[in-house]
């Protein structure tokens, strides 16, 4: 405790102090709980329609994205007010996406339906829709916007979407229920989580080529308890992070040699990542204990927990 | 919608080159014994019942097969048992060289010394130990789980429970006779012990009439009346003649499990883990009615030839059988690990529910149950037990 006091204070003395909303999707609860990201408090909590999963927010950080996944709907809320400002069609039960580095259009994977659906955030309408693989889940992008990649679940494909012409150019076969894609921000290579296969793949991106697996072994952790979901990377590459679901442990790994730097335990069933803007701290959200786990990023600590809804499945860190 | 995928057949097929495009092609023979309609009406047999899940299965491999350049068949043959043989006959004749089949132990055996090694057979009904044990042959996989890793599944719970004391009953069918002898092994194995056991004989009965209620509630207390002092009742009855019957009707208030009550199962229209729900959605879609164990178990049978084609990049009978009886074979199922095959039996290994009516009561293996290999491997027969000798 007296740890995450000093660090929290190291942090507030380094940066100039921005608070940022961080606000997380919880599954059962049909709600979104809204933290601070200084405080570490809970600020407010509303409702979100059914089953609310996948979360962004809009580069403005005005809109925030839901998908009601039982609603079959993308719903968008103001950021300031809570309120619901409008749907955007989604198709059915949508999961997860990923918005534009532009902010429009918003990437949705349909997980009953094989398709993933590309809607227009400003027109509100649908520009297509992309047959994949069975159950699409994970959605990347390339950060100059150029490669949309899903993932498939039970196909176990990472699908290359050319984001102009909507066509899939590019299939990588992963090991079992491939969850989340997600790019270097160099755009040079692409990391995709499989759940059950208990592996990250490092694609190369420009030949699409499988260049690294990286596995997890965890002393006095059953090997079929570690899969890996969510991740995400420093934009410098230098340090990535895994969830690894029911293990409860984040792994931290090294962005160069792709070794396990070390397994932060956090809550139960860790599901998805979101950092601070500054990368000073990341989010975790933990689906079985109903908590989110804060992890100090430059000192590779857990340093708090914080209570939020039923199953909180997503997060996402509003930007300065 | 066909159009669709016209379209985008052939656009991946160009970005897929070297992958052979050609059918492989399976079979479903389900063999439909006649016989009494079930105690509930809720177990009622459908028509599609399996073919449901590999139609889910044959989708799935169909729409990953885009990518590859593979196509998926699978011909429905639902037969009477004694034209059992000649529906697996038509099914080679059309080519299927991977044969699901739903069928009795017998009958299963039948069929896949009929098929030799003409076909891969995938067993997704029996559950006999001895067709993984004395009667085991190289040419079929068991997708379908064996009594013994039922009985196991449900053995650990108990003893974790400290419930260590049963009173078994089970039915006069030879089928219910391997269910207990797999109970009292898994008594044995997990230190638990049966202190009474009886026998139901199936005289016929009032089952389905309006008053059979009234009957049931004088007959089975006085049934189930002076037993030892047990934990709990474990029905064996696999036949599904009086099990049902036994919830809230015992003499003694003890819980009951095994054939009814709580029940080890491969699926559960309830479950919602690890995925399942999509899957769950998927099938609904498709067959109008919730998923049963049976189709849970053909569509995993269907997606094992799908698995196979797609990471041995091939579409060749030989390669892909090789490939699916090979250590590096495996395959995801809704349940929250890979599932893998056992080289002593070619026996799946997979976690089994424990099931009441409404929801998932737990999974077995159970957390306390560890194994050098797979914890998986507490369940069923391990390559020490086993009477399987493989033929060659």
């Amino acid at each position: 405790m007296r740890l995450s006091a000093l660090s929290l204070t190291a942090l507030l003395g380094a940066t100039p102090v921005l608070a940022n909303k961080v606000f997380v999707s919880n599954e059962k609860g049909n709600d979104i709980t809204v933290l601070d990201s200084e405080t570490l408090e809970v600020i407010a909590t509303f409702p979100a329609g059914n089953r609310p999963r996948g979360i962004t927010i809009s580069p403005d950080g005005k809109e925030l994205y839901v998908c009601a996944s039982d609603d079959d709907t993308v719903r968008v809320y103001s950021t300031e007010t809570y309120e619901q400002t409008h749907t955007l069609p989604s198709g059915p039960d949508p999961e997860l996406f990923v918005l534009h580095p532009s902010g429009n259009p918003l990437y949705i994977a349909n997980e009953d339906d094989n398709i993933v659906t590309v809607v227009d955030v400003v027109t509100h309408k649908m520009l297509a829709e992309i047959p994949v693989g069975v159950e699409p889940e994970g959605m990347g992008i390339s950060p100059d916007g150029a490669v949309v990649v899903n993932t498939s679940e039970t196909t176990n494909m990472a699908h290359f979407i050319d984001s102009a012409t909507y066509e899939i150019v590019a299939n990588v076969l992963v090991d079992q229920r491939p969850r989340y894609a997600q790019f270097t921000s160099d755009g040079k290579l692409l990391f995709v989580t499989s759940e059950i296969g208990g592996t990250v793949s490092v694609i190369d991106a420009a030949t699409q080529a499988i260049v690294h697996k990286i596995t997890f072994a965890i002393p006095g952790v059953l090997p079929e308890a570690i899969q890996p979901v969510g991740l995400k990377i420093t934009s410098d590459g230098t340090k990535i992070f895994v969830a690894l679901g029911p293990s409860n442990r984040v792994a931290m790994i090294d962005g160069s040699s792709f070794e396990v730097l070390d397994y932060l335990l956090v809550g139960q069933r860790v599901w998805q990542l979101a950092f601070t803007p500054d990368e000073s701290l990341l989010f975790t959200t933990n689906g079985n204990s109903n908590d989110v786990s804060v992890i100090d990023v430059a000192a590779g600590k857990v340093v708090k927990s914080v209570q939020v809804g039923q199953q909180p499945w997503g997060v996402v860190v509003a930007p300065d | 919608m066909r159009m669709i995928h016209a379209i985008s057949l052939m656009g991946i097929l160009a970005a897929a080159p070297g992958w052979s495009d050609t059918v492989i092609r399976a079979a479903i023979v389900r063999v439909d014994v006649p016989g009494l309609p079930p105690i509930s009406r809720l177990d009622l047999p459908t028509a599609d019942l399996g073919f449901a899940g590999a139609r889910l299965g044959t989708e799935d491999n169909q729409t990953t097969g885009r990518f590859t350049g593979q196509a998926f068949e699978t011909a429905e043959y639902a037969a009477a048992p004694e034209a059992a043989t000649q529906a697996l006959d038509q099914a080679l004749a059309g080519g299927a060289q991977f044969i699901v089949i739903l069928a009795d132990d017998a009958t299963t055996l039948a069929l896949v010394d009929q098929a030799g090694d003409r076909a891969l057979i995938l067993n997704a009904g029996a559950r006999g130990d001895r067709l993984r044990g004395a009667d085991c042959r190289a040419n079929v996989v068991h997708v379908a789980p064996s009594h013994a890793m039922m009985a196991d599944a449900l053995a650990q719970f108990l003893v974790w429970k400290r419930w260590d004391e049963w009173f078994l009953i089970a039915g006069s069918h030879p089928q219910d006779r391997a269910l207990a002898d797999a109970f009292r092994t898994a008594a044995t194995k997990f230190g638990a012990s049966i202190v009474e056991e009886r026998v139901f004989d199936d005289t016929g009965g009032a089952r389905r009439t309006d008053t059979g209620h009234v009957q049931v509630q004088k007959q089975m207390p006085v049934f189930t009346q002076d037993a030892a002092d047990h934990d709990v009742v474990i029905a064996a009855d696999e036949a599904g003649v009086f099990s049902e019957y036994l919830p809230f009707q015992t003499w003694d208030a003890r819980p009951v499990a095994g054939s009814a009550g709580l029940v080890p199962r491969t699926w559960h229209p309830a479950l919602e883990a690890w995925g399942a729900t999509q899957f769950q959605n998927r099938f609904e879609a498709l067959a109008g009615r919730p998923m049963r164990e049976e189709d849970y178990q053909a569509w995993l049978a269907v997606r094992i030839i799908g698995e196979a084609a797609t990471r041995a990049q091939s579409s060749d009978f030989p390669v892909l059988r090789d490939h699916i009886l090979s250590p590096q074979f495996e395959i995801a199922g809704f349940k929250g690990q890979k599932l893998t095959l056992r080289d002593w039996d070619h026996q799946l290994r997979q976690p089994i529910l424990l099931a009441t009516d409404a929801l998932t009561v737990s999974v077995s293996p159970q957390h306390a149950y560890l194994h050098q290999t797979s914890q998986l491997d507490t369940l069923g027969r391990d390559r020490p037990e086993t009477d399987c000798v493989m033929p060659e």
